[in-house]
């Protein structure tokens, strides 16, 4: 029993220990509060008041990443007269959005500073690299599609048509380019310069150079500077995000603060419960056995209190018969001694005489 | 009191029989699908909607409604409430087979079902609550099977090792409860990464709390439905000790689901004070919001209530049932129903008729194990040679 409970305890520890460890987090992306971002990573800033709605940058994507042709071919500009979302082979989509002219919005994994999906992933198969992309490891995946549900953009997409081997699908930010100090396929691609590539912090500072220059283009907000925290694209635009279905409701918390209190909170159930319960059984344990005792004392109480009554009893009993006895002998005595005296009178008198 | 089976000749074509039979067949057919043409094939979920019936029914309500096992053992073997013992064995078998079944359903749910143990044995996602869910259902399971086996053994004679097993109760009632104090919080917790998704009457700070309250009043009226229908369908099986606890167990855990609940109405309020989430309940959701906590969670505690004063075990039975359907409600609104529920309606997502078939085949399946298990092993009565330890 001893060894065990000891055990027991060491197996709670360890429970404790690890998912105490996972809350300050490693800097991988699945990280904590204290992460502000890694130095020097890059991002892209997508300018949507220059954007012409050419397509020519999902059309890179798809060369880049070695993905299947689409059904309507990239010049045909009448896909962008429905809305569209990424989806298991498409990583990036240009939508239109109908106001007084048309305006055109490129939508892709924003590769955030600290993503939703890596800290949801229970295998870590996302992990935010220094270059600033978010890449995700297919030999790792089980395929439990949380990440799809924790992401705010609703950008991963999943192959539900593969019976082996599916996988979740999203942009790279081109990845392996970066790594060559090369820009992403679609920023190269763009003809119209509504995509920059550049070091994160010195995007934000020149967006906001523009909003400054030409405080009538944009509406002074640069998408993805805050938004869960913060992400590697931004965006400027000439109107309310909102009305161009960009969520401007996702507050500033990243999804590692979100679950912070109840990750935080496991240490002590696991430190507190064992200790509480054990002294729940030892209260009702120590309860039942006074219920015991105080229940065999009454017993014994009882017991000698029959007793005794049985004994008074005995006793008054033991009296009565006496006294009837008694009285019977009285009885008995009283009658020989009146016969004797009817049987024979004179001896008594003789005694007189004398 | 052990049936042998062999005595009464069982009749193959019973209703019963036949029913469970189509269903297996067609569950084996969904399952030879879903393994051979992917998730795609047999469900209606889309990149928007990546957790369907699978996720919000069999794993929310799976695991809820077999709170049952913590909650009972807790109260017999801790709280030292000795009249409930003869529920323990039923609701740690039902709380067995459903995360059983919980995990079976989760290979037909996951992409890739061979990698289930990789968060556990090669890559630990920590800062993930799904990781938290995974580690505790496994460790979980374990100590249920632990649990169980006294009545195994019994069946098979072996004495010896039901003795090892039987003195670390204590112990393995504590390991559960806190394991199922974590993961019920935790399966509620996995919401709180989505609050742009989750319609905020739902999406809270308290959801982890709100889940494990929930579960213990899910428990408990768990227990209660299941005896009900034990009682009807299995009661040759039952010892008098059994039957003459039944009453007891209905009416303690009637009263105690009664006062939790009230518990966790308050807690909910508190939280929608704290949130500041008045407004809402003026909107459609707010009616549908209070559908199920006035209608599924305030009238059955009232029923409850009832129940317990005027002794009527009737009432009780149907405040349990009630209080199951409100929980089921409640986790299908989490995770379906009040998720994406800024989604054009277009976008939204229904099961398929295939993914509910595998549902109905995955419940179908426990049933048919439970019944095995009950009239072979001494569960709903007591094994002669072992009385109550
Ligand atoms: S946008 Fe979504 S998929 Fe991309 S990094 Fe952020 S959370 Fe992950
Ligand atoms: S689907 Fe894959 S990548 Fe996404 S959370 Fe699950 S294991 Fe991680």
């Amino acid at each position: 029993m001893g060894i065990s409970r000891r055990k027991f305890i060491g197996c709670l520890g360890a429970l404790a220990l690890g998912q105490a460890a996972g809350v300050p987090g490693t800097a991988k992306g699945a990280a904590g509060k204290e992460f502000s971002g890694w130095p020097d990573s890059l991002g892209v800033l997508h300018d949507i008041t220059k954007c012409i709605g050419c397509r020519q940058c999902e059309s890179a994507c798809h060369r880049v990443n070695n993905l299947p042709a689409p059904e309507t071919a990239f010049d045909d500009l009448s896909v962008l007269d429905q809305k569209r979302r990424t989806d298991a082979d498409v990583f990036t989509v240009v939508n239109r959005f109908d106001s007084d002219r048309p305006v055109f919005v490129k939508t892709q994994c924003n590769h955030c500073l600290e993503p939703a999906c890596a800290s949801a992933c229970f295998v870590k198969a996302f992990e935010k690299t220094p270059e600033g992309a978010v890449v995700y490891d297919e030999s790792l995946c089980v395929g439990c599609r949380y990440c799809m549900v924790a992401c705010p953009f609703n950008i991963p997409a999943y192959e539900y048509h593969k019976a082996l081997d599916p996988r979740v699908t999203k942009c790279t930010l081109c990845h392996p380019l970066l790594k060559e100090g090369k820009r992403p396929g679609c920023v190269d691609a763009c003809p119209a310069g509504a995509l920059i590539s550049g070091k994160r912090d010195e995007l934000i500072a020149y967006a906001w150079q523009r909003i400054q220059t030409f405080p009538e283009r944009y509406v002074s907000h640069v998408y993805g500077e805050h938004e869960m925290g913060g992400t590697s694209w931004l965006y400027l635009s000439g109107q309310p995000f909102s009305r161009m279905g960009m969520r401007e409701d996702l507050g500033t918390k990243s999804a590692p603060e979100l679950t912070a209190g109840p990750l935080s909170a496991v240490p002590i159930v696991v430190g507190l419960w064992p200790v509480l319960l054990t002294g729940v059984y030892a209260i009702s344990k120590r309860k039942e056995k006074i219920a015991a005792q105080e229940k065999q004392a009454a017993v014994e109480q009882a017991v000698v209190q029959s007793r005794k009554q049985a004994q008074d009893q005995l006793e008054t009993l033991r009296k009565k018969w006496e006294q009837e006895k008694q009285s019977a002998i009285n009885f008995e005595v009283k009658k020989a001694l009146e016969e004797a005296a009817a049987k024979d009178p004179e001896p008594s008198q003789t005694k007189e005489d004398e | 009191m052990t049936d042998n089976g062999g005595q009464t000749v069982r009749k193959l074509w019973t209703p019963f029989n036949v029913i469970v039979g189509i269903i297996l067949a067609v569950g084996g057919v969904l399952t030879l699908m879903r393994f051979t043409q992917g998730i795609g094939a047999v469900t209606n979920l889309d990149n928007n909607n990546p957790w369907g019936v699978w996720i919000g029914f069999d794993l929310l309500c799976g695991v809820a409604l077999a709170a049952g096992g913590y909650v009972t053992s807790a109260a017999c073997y801790i709280f030292g409430l000795k009249r409930y013992h003869s529920a323990v064995r039923p609701a740690i078998l039902t709380a067995f087979l459903g995360y059983a079944l919980v995990v079976l359903a989760l290979h037909y749910d996951v992409g890739r079902p061979w990698r289930l143990p990789y968060p556990i044995f090669v890559s630990q996602g920590t800062s993930s609550l799904l990781f938290e869910v995974g580690l505790c259902v496994f460790l979980y399971l374990t100590v249920l099977f632990i649990e169980f086996t006294p009545a195994a053994f019994e069946w098979l004679g072996l004495k010896k090792i039901r003795a090892v097993v039987v003195k670390l109760t204590l112990i393995l009632t504590i390991f559960g409860v806190v394991l199922s104090t974590l993961h019920q919080s935790s399966l509620g917790a996995l919401f709180m990464i989505a609050p742009s998704k989750l319609h905020p009457l739902w999406y809270s700070n308290y959801l982890p709390v709100y889940f494990f309250i929930s579960s213990m009043f899910a428990g408990m009226s768990m227990v209660i439905f299941e005896s009900t229908l034990a009682h009807r369908y299995l009661s040759r099986h039952m010892d008098d000790t059994h039957h003459r606890q039944a009453f007891g167990v209905a009416m303690g855990f009637a009263k105690a689901a009664a006062f939790v609940m009230v518990g966790y109405l308050s807690v909910k309020l508190v939280g929608i004070a704290i949130d500041g989430h008045w407004q809402y309940l003026t909107t459609g959701w707010g009616m549908w919001y209070l559908v199920e906590v006035i209608g599924c969670v305030a009238l059955p505690a009232v029923l409850f209530a009832m129940g317990v004063r005027e002794k009527n075990l009737k009432f009780v039975r149907w405040a349990a049932a009630w209080t199951v359907f409100g929980i089921v409600l409640n986790r299908l609104n989490i995770s379906m129903i009040a998720f994406n529920y800024h989604l054009p309606s277009d976008q939204r997502y229904f099961p398929s008729i295939m993914e509910i078939g595998t549902s109905v085949f995955i419940v179908t399946l426990g049933i048919v194990i439970y019944r095995f298990v009950t009239t072979r092993m001494p569960v709903l009565h007591e094994h002669p040679d072992y009385p109550a330890h």
